[in-house]
């Protein structure tokens, strides 16, 4: 089951916890992984330890042209054409919604939320010849419930949502899933920044009593990206401890 | 008959499975062939491939019959 062998795969935000261990699971299933991110040194680091199934390439997704060239330059790494997608770079700005500047409203949309859908669009060709794809975007709880301070981010995460559900109703019938994985409270850089008080405040909200980690949403990925997962589209996949069941 | 005209009236009936003397110079895509608006989206790709044209989004949204198709396609060969 979940057998990859023979296939493709792009992560992007691979130099973070979520995005690499996406990246090493899909590796170790048999799938020839490109890894993106902006930091170079780091992305070589994380291909070094997947082997010869990983090749990297850099991308600044908060820079248009930089996105726009993505997918071709993942194809050729990769010698071959996509068959998963792995929308999961992320930024924060987090900032109260009165504070909240339009630059930081903007680079957030922009890189959670624009980029994202001009991968997947940019990479529909090739599925939609060959007749299969998976399109699998990182979205987050926070997307859903919302959370005081992530104005930027729950619309960027609940935006990806909508437009995953619109675009698997266009090609579910080319043999193309897309679905979300959406994440609650993992234990990554982005949640070590929160102070003692709040993340005690936030693990008395998971029924489950603890994090969740990295590899739980890896293992999401990894069925989505299946040939087991082709009935399941247009889904978002919560995994969460409980915390938010919907 | 030309051969571009052969050539699209072959992509169209591979393409969207239906019968050759169907598929006439009026016909439309969607109206008369059965093929809806991805059908359309898959079918110029399909003739930027056979004949290593691009078509531009603002052009294929023109392209609603066999007719439109290979206009199109003459047109930007010559």
């Amino acid at each position: 089951m979940f057998d990859l062998a023979g296939k493709t795969a792009l992560v992007t935000g691979a130099t973070g916890g979520i995005g690499g261990e996406i990246a090493k699971v899909l590796a170790q299933a048999g799938a020839k992984v490109a890894l993106s991110g902006t930091r170079k040194e780091r992305l070589e680091a994380v291909a070094a330890e997947i082997g010869e199934n990983a090749v990297v390439v850099p991308a600044n997704l908060s820079d248009s042209e930089s996105v726009d060239g993505l997918i071709k330059a993942a194809e050729e790494a990769l010698g071959g054409q996509l068959d998963v997608l792995v929308n999961n770079a992320g930024i924060t700005r987090d900032q109260l919604a009165m504070r909240l500047k339009d630059e930081d409203w903007q680079a957030v949309l922009d890189v959670n939320l624009t980029s994202a859908f001009k991968l997947a669009r940019n990479s529909l060709r090739g599925m939609m010849k060959r007749r299969h794809g998976r399109i699998i975007n990182i979205s987050s709880i926070v997307g859903v419930t919302g959370n005081p301070g992530q104005a930027n981010y729950a619309a960027a995460k609940a935006g990806m949502i909508g437009w995953s559900k619109s675009l698997a109703q266009e090609v579910a019938a080319r043999g193309i899933t897309v679905n979300c994985v959406a994440p609650g409270f993992i234990t990554t850089a982005m949640t070590e920044e929160l102070g003692d008080a709040q993340k005690e405040k936030l693990l008395g909200g998971i029924p489950a009593g603890r994090m969740g980690d990295s590899k739980e949403i890896a293992a999401a990925v990894l069925y989505l990206a299946s040939d087991e997962a082709a009935y399941v589209t247009g889904q978002t996949l919560h995994v969460n401890g409980g915390m938010a069941m919907i | 008959m030309s051969d571009v005209a052969d050539r699209v009236k072959k992509i169209v009936v591979e393409h969207l499975g239906v019968e050759e003397d169907k598929v006439t110079e009026n016909a439309s895509f969607i109206d008369d062939l059965g093929a809806d608006s991805l059908d359309t989206v898959e079918l110029v790709m399909a003739f930027e491939e056979e004949f290593g044209c691009e078509i531009p989004d603002d052009a294929a949204e023109k392209i609603l019959t066999v007719k439109d198709a290979i206009d199109f396609i003459e047109k930007a060969d010559s």
